[in-house]
Order: C-alpha cells, then sequence, then structure tokens
C-alpha cells in the first residue's frame, strides 16, 4: 500500500496560523470543541494526578459536616451545564419538583403547584463543597416522606437524596457562557425510579442532560493506586479487587482481598515522583499484584476484567457506583470523578 | 345560484373586513385572508364548472332549498294540517342539499337559530345539526348567536349535548375565533353539567390559549377531578394547562396511547371528509399535537421519544426572575409563545421576543426554529443544542454500549432526523462531528452506514490536517478492509463532503472579503481542501489496485473529480488539483466507453479552468498569491498528450512512459501505436464494428481501417450521436480538426 503523503499543494501559500486562530476562535462553542479535538487526539487521561492530599476544603469549612455523604453507595452520573438555574430559587424549584413527583407518582391525575403532598422535597447548598474558588456550589436535593404524625418527627424519613458538585472543574468552566452552572457531577442515593422522575424534571427544566457514569477498568486502576497512596491514621478496611471472567453459564468473580498496610509497602516500593502518581507506577502496581496473584493460582488476572476496587479511602464499582469512606479524602475522590464526568461530556 | 352566489358574496365581504379589521389585532390574519380567497376561488370554480345540464337541476334545487330555509326561519303554520307533511318536504330537501354540496354560512346560521330556538321538538332538531354541514365555512357570528340561546333555556340537555359535538366537530370550518374564545368563561362555567362536561372538555381544549388558563380554573378543574375521578377528557384539558403554566399545575400522563375524547365527530364523519377535501387545505389546528407525541415505546429516564417535544420554556426564564408572584406570569406577556409560532412571517415578526423551547433539542423537529437557529447569534442557544445532541448521539448509539442494539432503528431514524435538519440548514452540526471523532474508531462500517456516512460528509469545513488522525485516518482503515461497495459510498461521501466545504467557503469568501484579512484565511482554506482531494486521490488510487481497476469503482471515483475539475469556475476559489496518474491511466484504458467519455469531459473541463486561471493571471498582472505552479499545467499538459496520443493521432505514450518491447511482443500487440484511436480503443471498438455494419450492411468484411478520411468524420458525428458528450466536448477543444488521420 502507498505511504500516505500529500504532494506538493497547489497554491504556493501554506497554511498560516491565521487559520488555526480562525478555528479556535473565542466562541465557547469553539472552545468546546477544540477541546473535545484535543480529548479525542490524546491519551484521555493525563500520565499523572496527584495523589489526593488531606481534605482540601476551605479552612473554615467543617468536614465533619459533609459525614452523612459518606458510607453510603452512590450512583453516578455526568450531567451538562444547567441552563439558568439559579441558588436563589431553590423555594421555587422545591415546589415545583414536589408538584412534578406527585405527579409522575400517580399518573395522569393532576396536581396543583403548591399543594401539600406526602413527601417534602428540599433543596440546599453544600457550602465549602470545592476545589477552587471558581468551582460553583455544591447543592443537595432531598426527598423526605412527610410522617403521619406531625408532633413525632418533624423530618420524616429520607426517601432519596441526590446532589451536585463540581470538584476543579476548570477544563469545563472555560467553555460556556454565564448562563449556564457547572456541575459536571450528580451522585444519587435512592430508588431509581425517583432519580428517573427528578432526572427528567432537571432534563425539562435546565435544559441539561443525565448519563450513567461508567468507570472502566483503566480508570478503576487509577482509583486503587491513587488511594492506596493516600496517608491513613488507622485503616477502615482491608483493600479488595474484584475481577470478573466472561464465561457460561454463570460469570466468574474473582476476589482479591489485601491487608492495606501491605498494599501500601507495595505502592510504596513503586513509588518514585513523591506527591503524584504516574502511569508507569498505576501499571507497575498492577503488574506487581498480577504477578503475585500468578504465582499462587496460575491465572492471569490480566486477561480478565476489573470490576471493583474497594480501599479504606473509598470504594467504587464498574457500574458507576461509588461508596466513600473516608472524609479526609472526599474531595480528591470527587476531584478525580468530577475529572470523568467532564471527559464524559465533552 | 344566484341567491347562493348573493349570500356568498355579502359573506366574504363581511368576512374580508373581518379579517381586516383583525389585522390590527392578530398577527397571523394574513393566513385568514389568504383561505378566504381561497374558499372563494373554489366556490367560483364550482360555479363554473359543472356541465350545462346540471345547472337546471341544481338552480331547482337552490329555489326549493330557499323555501325550506324560510319556511324554518318562520317557523310552521300553526293552523295548518299538513304541517308534518310539509316539514318533512322541506327536511328532506335540507338534508339533500346539505349531504350533496353543504350549506352556505347564511343557511347554517338559519338553521343554527330554527334549531336552538326550541320551535321543533328534540326529534327534528337533531335531524337539523346532523345535516348542518358547511359548504366552505361557518361564520363565527353564527357560533356567537347560537350560544346566546343557549342562555335562554329554551332547548333541550339532549339538543345542547348535540350542539356541543356539532361545534366540535365543525371547528376548523369557524371562519375566526377570537370572538368565540371571548366566551371561554361561558362555556367553562358549563362543565359543571355531567351531560355537557365531555364536549365541552373537548371545546375548551381546542380553544384554550395561554391567556385563559387561571388559577381559579386550575382550581375548578382539580376540584372537578377530585369529585369524578380520572375522566379522560378532563386529563387532557389539564395536561394542556400544564403545558401552558407548568408552574401552576403538574400531571403526567400515562404512556400508553389513548382516545381523550369521545369521538364527537362521528355523526359527521363522511361530510367533513368532503368539505376538507372542498376546502383543501385548512388553517393548521394547533394544539392537537401535543397529544401525538405521546409514543408507547418505554425509555429509560421515561422521555417520550428521543427529541424532547416542544414546550415554551416557562419554568427556567420566569422563576429565574426573583420575586416572582403567580400573577407575574400572567401580566408579563411580551413574549411569543412558541406553541403559536405557525409561519415564517410570524418568526420574522417576532424573532426579537420569542419564547424559546426549555429544551432546545425540540428544535430538531420544527422547521421554524431551525430558521432561528440558523441566524441566532446567541451562543447560549448553541451551547445547550451542543450538549444535548452530543450526549444523546452517544447515549443512543448502538455500537457505543453492549447490548443497545434493540434500539437500532430509533438510532437510524434520528440520525436522519438530524441530517434532515442538516441538510436544512446545509450545515452541520459541532455535536455530529464530535460524536464522529469519539464513534467511528468503534465503528464496523455497518450499522446505520448510509447516516453515518452523511453526517460525514456534513462534518463543518476545518483544518484538514488537524481532522485527518481524528477521523480520516480511522476511516481509511475501514475503506481498505472493506468491499468495494462500502468504498463507493466513501467516495460518494467524501464528493458530498468536498462539495459542502466549497459551497461554505465560497460562501464565506463574500462575506468576509469586508473586514477580514482574506488572503491569509483564504491561503489556509485551500490548502485545507485540497489536501482533502490529495486524501481522495491516495484513496482512489489503493482502492484501483485493491479492486482490479473495477469499471464500478471507477465510476465513484470520477464522479469526485467531476467535482474536483470545476472548482475555480463553479465556485469560484483559486484551486485547481489534477488526479493522479494511478486514476487517469486506468480510466484512459478503460473497457468501458462511459468512462472513456467521462474522462473526457473532465480533461475537457480541467482545460476551461486552468485556462481561465491563465487567463486571470495575465489581466491581473500583479503576481497574485494564488498563482498555480507550472507543474500543474506541465502535468495537465502531459496527460492531454496521452488523451489524444491514444484517442486521435495514434501516438500514445511518447514521453514518459517506456514500454519494454518484448513485453509487447509477448502480449502480441507489437503494434500497440495503431492499436490506440478513436477507432482501436478498446472503449470504442464496438462502435466502430457497429458504425461500419450500418453505414455498409452490404460489405462482407469489416475493414476498421477503412474509417479515415471522410469516413473519420462519419464516425465522429456518429459516435456523437451515440451520447458520447464527453468526448465531444473534449475533441471540440482540444484537437484542432486539420489533421484527419
Amino acid at each position: 500500500m502507498d505511504s500516505y503523503d500529500v504532494p506538493e499543494s497547489t497554491p504556493r501559500q501554506c497554511a498560516s496560523s491565521r487559520l488555526k486562530d480562525y478555528f479556535i476562535g473565542a466562541t465557547p462553542l469553539q472552545k468546546r470543541l477544540e477541546s473535545v479535538r484535543k480529548q479525542t487526539s490524546f491519551i484521555p487521561t493525563p500520565p499523572r494526578r496527584k495523589i489526593p492530599q488531606c481534605s482540601q476544603l476551605q479552612e473554615d469549612v467543617d468536614p465533619q459536616k459533609f459525614a452523612f455523604l459518606l458510607h453510603k453507595q452512590w450512583t453516578l452520573y455526568s450531567l451538562t451545564p444547567l441552563y439558568k438555574f439559579s441558588y436563589t430559587n431553590f423555594k421555587e424549584y422545591s415546589k415545583l419538583l414536589n408538584a412534578f413527583i406527585a405527579a409522575e407518582k400517580q399518573k395522569g391525575l393532576a396536581v396543583e403547584v403548591g399543594d401539600d403532598f406526602n413527601i417534602k422535597v428540599i433543596f440546599s447548598t453544600l457550602l465549602g463543597m470545592k476545589g477552587t474558588q471558581r468551582d460553583p456550589e455544591a447543592f443537595l436535593v432531598q426527598i423526605l416522606s412527610k410522617s403521619q404524625l406531625p408532633s413525632e418527627h418533624r423530618e420524616g424519613k429520607v426517601l432519596w437524596t441526590g446532589w451536585f458538585c463540581c470538584i476543579f472543574g476548570d477544563s469545563l468552566l472555560e467553555t460556556v457562557s454565564e448562563d449556564f452552572t457547572c456541575l459536571p457531577l450528580f451522585l444519587a442515593n435512592g430508588a431509581e425510579t425517583n432519580t428517573a422522575i427528578i432526572g427528567t424534571w432537571f432534563q425539562k427544566t435546565f435544559d441539561c442532560y443525565f448519563r450513567p457514569l461508567a468507570i472502566n477498568a483503566f480508570n478503576l486502576s487509577w482509583m486503587a493506586a491513587m488511594w492506596t497512596a493516600c496517608k491513613m491514621d488507622h485503616y477502615m478496611a482491608t483493600t479488595e479487587f474484584l475481577w470478573s471472567v466472561p464465561c457460561s453459564p454463570q460469570t466468574l468473580d474473582i476476589s482479591y482481598a489485601i491487608h492495606p498496610e501491605d498494599a501500601k509497602a507495595l505502592w510504596d516500593s513503586v513509588h518514585k515522583t513523591p506527591g503524584e502518581v504516574t502511569q508507569e507506577e498505576v501499571d507497575l502496581f498492577m503488574d506487581c499484584l498480577y504477578s503475585h496473584f500468578h504465582r499462587h493460582f496460575k491465572i492471569h488476572l490480566s486477561a480478565t476484567r476489573l470490576v471493583r476496587v474497594s480501599t479504606s479511602v473509598a470504594s467504587a464499582h464498574t457500574d458507576g457506583k461509588i461508596k466513600i469512606l473516608c472524609h479526609k479524602y472526599l474531595i480528591g475522590v470527587l476531584a478525580y470523578l468530577t475529572e470523568l464526568a467532564v471527559f464524559q461530556i465533552e | 345560484m344566484s341567491l347562493q352566489r348573493k349570500v356568498k358574496n355579502s359573506q366574504a365581504r363581511k368576512r374580508t373586513s373581518q379579517g381586516s379589521n383583525s389585522y390590527q389585532t392578530r398577527l397571523s390574519a394574513w393566513k385568514v385572508t389568504e383561505d378566504l380567497s381561497d374558499s372563494k376561488s373554489i366556490s367560483k370554480h364550482g360555479q363554473n364548472n359543472p356541465v350545462e345540464d346540471y345547472e337546471h337541476a341544481d338552480d331547482q334545487a337552490e329555489g326549493a332549498l330557499q323555501i325550506a330555509l324560510t319556511y324554518f326561519e318562520k317557523g310552521p303554520i300553526k293552523t295548518s294540517q299538513s304541517k308534518d307533511k310539509t316539514l318533512e318536504k322541506h327536511l328532506k330537501t335540507v338534508e339533500n342539499v346539505a349531504w350533496k354540496n353543504g350549506l352556505a354560512p347564511e343557511g347554517i346560521d338559519i338553521l343554527l337559530n330554527v334549531a336552538l330556538s326550541g320551535k321543533f321538538g328534540s326529534a327534528v332538531n337533531t335531524r337539523i345539526f346532523k345535516c348542518m354541514i358547511p359548504a366552505t365555512l361557518i361564520s363565527e357570528d353564527s357560533v356567537i348567536t347560537a350560544v346566546s340561546w343557549l342562555c335562554v333555556g329554551k332547548c333541550s340537555g339532549s339538543t345542547k349535548v348535540l350542539f356541543y359535538r356539532w361545534l366540535v366537530a365543525m371547528f376548523d370550518f369557524i371562519d375566526h375565533k377570537e370572538q368565540i374564545n371571548l366566551l371561554y368563561g361561558f362555556f367553562f362555567a358549563s362543565l359543571q353539567d355531567d351531560a355537557l362536561c365531555p364536549y365541552v372538555c373537548h371545546l375548551l381544549y381546542l380553544l384554550t390559549k395561554k391567556e385563559n388558563v387561571k388559577p381559579f380554573r386550575v382550581r375548578k378543574l382539580l376540584d372537578l377531578q377530585a369529585k369524578m375521578g380520572m375522566q379522560p377528557h378532563l386529563q387532557a384539558l389539564l395536561s394542556l394547562y400544564k403545558f401552558f403554566v407548568p408552574t401552576l399545575i403538574s400531571v403526567s400522563l400515562p404512556m400508553r396511547k389513548k382516545i381523550y375524547f369521545k369521538n364527537s365527530e362521528n355523526l359527521w364523519k363522511t361530510a367533513l371528509l368532503a368539505v376538507r377535501q372542498r376546502n383543501q387545505r385548512l388553517p393548521p389546528e394547533p394544539l392537537k399535537l401535543m397529544l401525538a407525541n405521546v409514543h408507547p415505546i418505554k425509555r429509560k429516564w421515561n422521555s417520550h421519544s428521543v427529541i424532547p417535544v416542544l414546550n415554551s420554556g416557562n419554568y427556567s426564564k420566569e422563576s429565574g426572575k426573583k420575586g416572582m408572584s403567580l400573577s407575574d406570569y400572567f401580566s408579563s406577556n411580551g413574549s411569543f409563545p412558541l406553541e403559536q409560532l405557525k409561519s415564517f412571517p410570524q418568526l420574522l415578526q417576532n424573532i426579537h421576543c420569542l419564547e424559546l423551547p426549555s429544551q432546545m433539542g425540540a428544535v430538531l423537529n420544527n422547521s421554524l426554529l431551525l430558521h432561528y437557529i440558523n441566524c441566532v447569534r446567541d451562543e447560549s442557544v448553541l451551547l445547550r443544542l451542543y450538549h444535548w445532541l452530543s450526549q444523546t448521539l452517544q447515549e443512543e448509539c448502538i455500537w457505543y454500549k453492549v447490548n443497545n442494539y434493540e434500539h437500532g432503528k430509533e438510532f437510524t431514524n434520528f440520525l436522519d432526523t438530524i441530517l434532515k435538519a442538516e441538510c436544512f440548514l446545509q450545515e452541520g452540526f459541532y455535536s455530529c462531528e464530535a460524536f464522529l471523532y469519539k464513534s467511528l474508531p468503534l465503528w464496523d462500517g455497518l450499522c446505520c452506514r448510509s447516516q453515518f456516512l452523511q453526517l460525514v460528509s456534513w462534518i463543518p469545513f476545518s483544518s484538514f490536517s488537524e481532522v485527518k488522525p481524528l477521523l480520516f485516518d480511522h476511516l481509511s482503515r475501514l475503506f481498505f478492509t472493506s468491499t468495494i461497495y462500502f468504498k463507493c459510498s466513501v467516495l460518494q461521501c467524501l464528493k458530498e463532503l468536498l462539495q459542502n466545504w466549497l459551497l461554505w467557503l465560497s460562501m464565506d469568501i463574500h462575506v468576509k472579503s469586508v473586514n477580514s484579512p482574506l488572503e491569509t484565511t483564504l491561503g489556509g482554506s485551500m490548502n485545507s481542501v485540497s489536501k482533502l482531494i490529495h486524501y481522495v486521490g491516495w484513496l482512489s488510487t489503493t482502492a484501483m489496485r485493491l479492486e482490479n481497476n473495477s469499471t464500478f469503482l471507477l465510476h465513484f471515483i470520477l464522479d469526485f473529480y467531476e467535482k474536483v475539475c470545476d472548482i475555480y469556475i463553479n465556485y469560484n476559489l483559486p484551486l485547481v488539483v489534477l488526479f493522479p496518474p494511478g486514476v487517469f491511466y486506468p480510466a484512459l484504458l478503460s473497457l468501458d466507453s462511459s468512462i472513456l467519455n467521462q474522462l473526457c469531459y473532465i480533461m475537457d473541463r480541467y482545460r476551461k479552468n486552468l485556462t481561465a486561471a491563465k487567463k486571470n493571471e495575465l489581466v491581473q498582472k500583479t503576481k497574485s498569491e494564488f498563482s498555480f505552479s507550472s507543474k500543474t499545467y506541465q502535468e495537465f499538459n502531459h496527460y492531454l498528450t496521452a488523451t489524444v496520443g491514444c484517442l486521435w493521432t495514434s501516438k500514445p505514450f511518447q514521453k514518459g512512459l517506456y514500454i519494454d518491447p518484448k513485453v509487447l511482443e509477448k502480449a502480441s500487440v507489437a503494434e500497440y501505436k495503431n492499436s490506440l484511436n478513436l477507432v482501436h480503443h478498446p472503449a470504442l471498438l464496438g462502435y466502430a464494428v457497429f458504425f461500419l455494419l450500418q453505414e455498409w450492411p452490404k460489405e462482407r468484411k469489416v475493414n476498421m481501417s477503412s474509417i479515415r478520411g471522410k469516413k473519420w468524420n462519419w464516425y465522429l458525428d456518429y459516435l456523437f450521436s451515440e451520447g458520447l458528450q464527453g468526448l465531444k466536448l473534449f475533441i471540440r477543444s482540444s484537437i484542432h480538426r486539420s489533421s484527419v488521420p
């Protein structure tokens, strides 16, 4: 086959740098496309990342404030920027969403906005949940059931929780105009039917788009490495990996648990650049685990698929489910998830 | 006939005056007057057409009808003994005319008054209602008068029901609805009546405008719902209210499509069909759309279809303002609701205050809004569309995720919708380009092939070298490993891509030339286009070898070059790129005469383009930076010599090509030189034989070499008459006929 080379082009004029300026133009839309081109043409993830530091929250924010977000399983979604969203309208939004949910629950029966229903919707900001000052404020939506006896429990049971955040979302923020609020990461806990109803309301109201955020094996290994690298005062859980072997009639799962201190020791042995994790280190770390396993069981784990990683910092499943265990590294974990979400919406 | 004409004329005058009055208040009035002129011309047409014989009969019927109507209007003479008989006779007359031709507005006016005034029993009223079929239109005034009769309370409940059913069925034929809409409150109050409720609901459904939706009405409807339970007709009206003012009310209709209104039209079904045919075109029905959008497919995130329903952006815009109270929703009426947007003039008049859809993706299904998108400068509109489209494409794409193949048909339809929009705008969407970057590496070349390749052809113009690694490298991999049919489709799509780029550039030059440094940008642009052409040249050369010089493939390649050769003249862009030898020689020596013909055509066009370019250069004197390199001219001259050598002078390949005589000997074409001219060229040999057989059928031996001199000229004419127009153009322009061999 001929090698592809362009003969001297007919006009003598060559591509000028002006052309490039022209194409990279200043409009947000062109910036978007440019960033997609970059994303697609290069390796999707940068070859090095920071190890999550001890709490990166603003100093005046008590990390314990977010304790209720820990130890819960969250389903991850990516979310395109919200159009004309306003933090000052939470009351209005909760009224509208409340009526919308009520109407969806009793299909076909109309309900009045502002009516009294047996559920309550609360919008609230998660003040301080951000990576940089530029990141927009995170916010929380909760669905509570109203108890029948109002005197007993003021606040009913929490039926569903979802929150929207953006941690170090600079790359996305640059490409949108001021009418938009960028909160690319959405986490939900509760019945999926509720998530669907609430998501639909957001999509209709703020012209945004939710997509489930799956985590592929490549990113799971990064999580494993980064989270193992985190300094812990005491370990709460063993480090565990789950691989899936596709075979019929049932898939075979291989679970691989390591004492967290051993995992840390292994990491320290492959780790060179202080404060950073590189692609080579991640590969080396995983290869060590593979060869160790192979020595004992004669199974090449590299031929299977990594589906879950659990550490004392957090655990993540390839389906896009995450549980954060350690409040110290909450922001660090969310920063990586934000990065994945931003990548998905580009 | 005369009466009818009179009635019609007066009616028409009245209507026209109404039309001009309301023009000040209603922007859509132009539409109404247009309809009027239509209906007039139709009725005139109807009068002139009938054959003479029928005219007499018609006149008779007309007279009878007139008498009957007068009878009904005056009321029965009480003492008459033959009352029943007369009544029966007149009713029959009216029925006959009505079912055959329909009734004029005036006739309907009379009958409505009769039916609702309680002059006759309800059996007669029923018969009157059943035959109240308009010839063309119904006057709004008649309806208003009829409603006033309802207040008098002279008619029975069943007649009232019949009236509402009739009104709903004939709603489309009422000439105006403004006055009727003023009676909204009256109709709304009639909901109380249980028997009337379903029909009144239907009428309100047709009548409701955004300004009719008020909190107290919402509450009233909800009370009714509480009393009567989930009634389909109430559901429909409530969901319409929600559609207009979602901040007041929320309702979600079941996914399954069902009938919301008992069919009120049943009684008049066939008659309505006839009227519609008579009227041919109707004012568009505003709101039936909404319920028609309910699709039965169950989808995740319970959206009814991939593309969102068109809906004004009520929530976000209004709740974006601080401290809005409910009453504010009605007082602020500066914007133009999308639901009323039906025509292009309306769009033009309201383009500054258009309420945009709450989900921008909805514009894909609305050509008027696509116009808007096309000229809008607001980046946020485009960004919303960008995000929605790129996410939806990825989410719906069937080869993106495993096990997603069940939605294949849906994805194909979605792509078709996008392509339709792109074609309409004559412009590609950025989101589609981004989607191609991501999905092309994963594409198998089979799924939605036609749609996917069309998406490629709509890639917005950009720097080729930048896009190549993202797109064209993946495409060439697929190209080389796929069937000949795939190769042809790819070439076809690249031809369309080239055409779109050229059109875009040729438009852009005229727009940009005023204020931008044209030369630099244009130079880069031309470079990008020429790289695209070279890329296709490379694909073609390799493909020709892979497919053994297939004629079929060559056709597609030459189609591409038919675009390329005319860039300078057709698009006024300073670019001439020749085809590579790997395309030229197989085409020149092809066994297929149509290929040869196409090649000659392209050669001729190249010549014309290059000549024009040279001429311009001489005229301008100053050395333009787009002067073509002498290499291009040399290359063309080389091709030209070869072509002339093969077709005319029998001296092919004098320069630049050396064939070992031994090889020729082996192939037993040592005399190859004489084997290549218009007579002996393998693609034309058949023509030569036919020519000889046709002209000299008696000759026992076909002697090819006899075609010379005068015969050569006749042979040429024969070839041209056989449709080889490309050849004709080429010979006319490139060969000086002084030397006939």
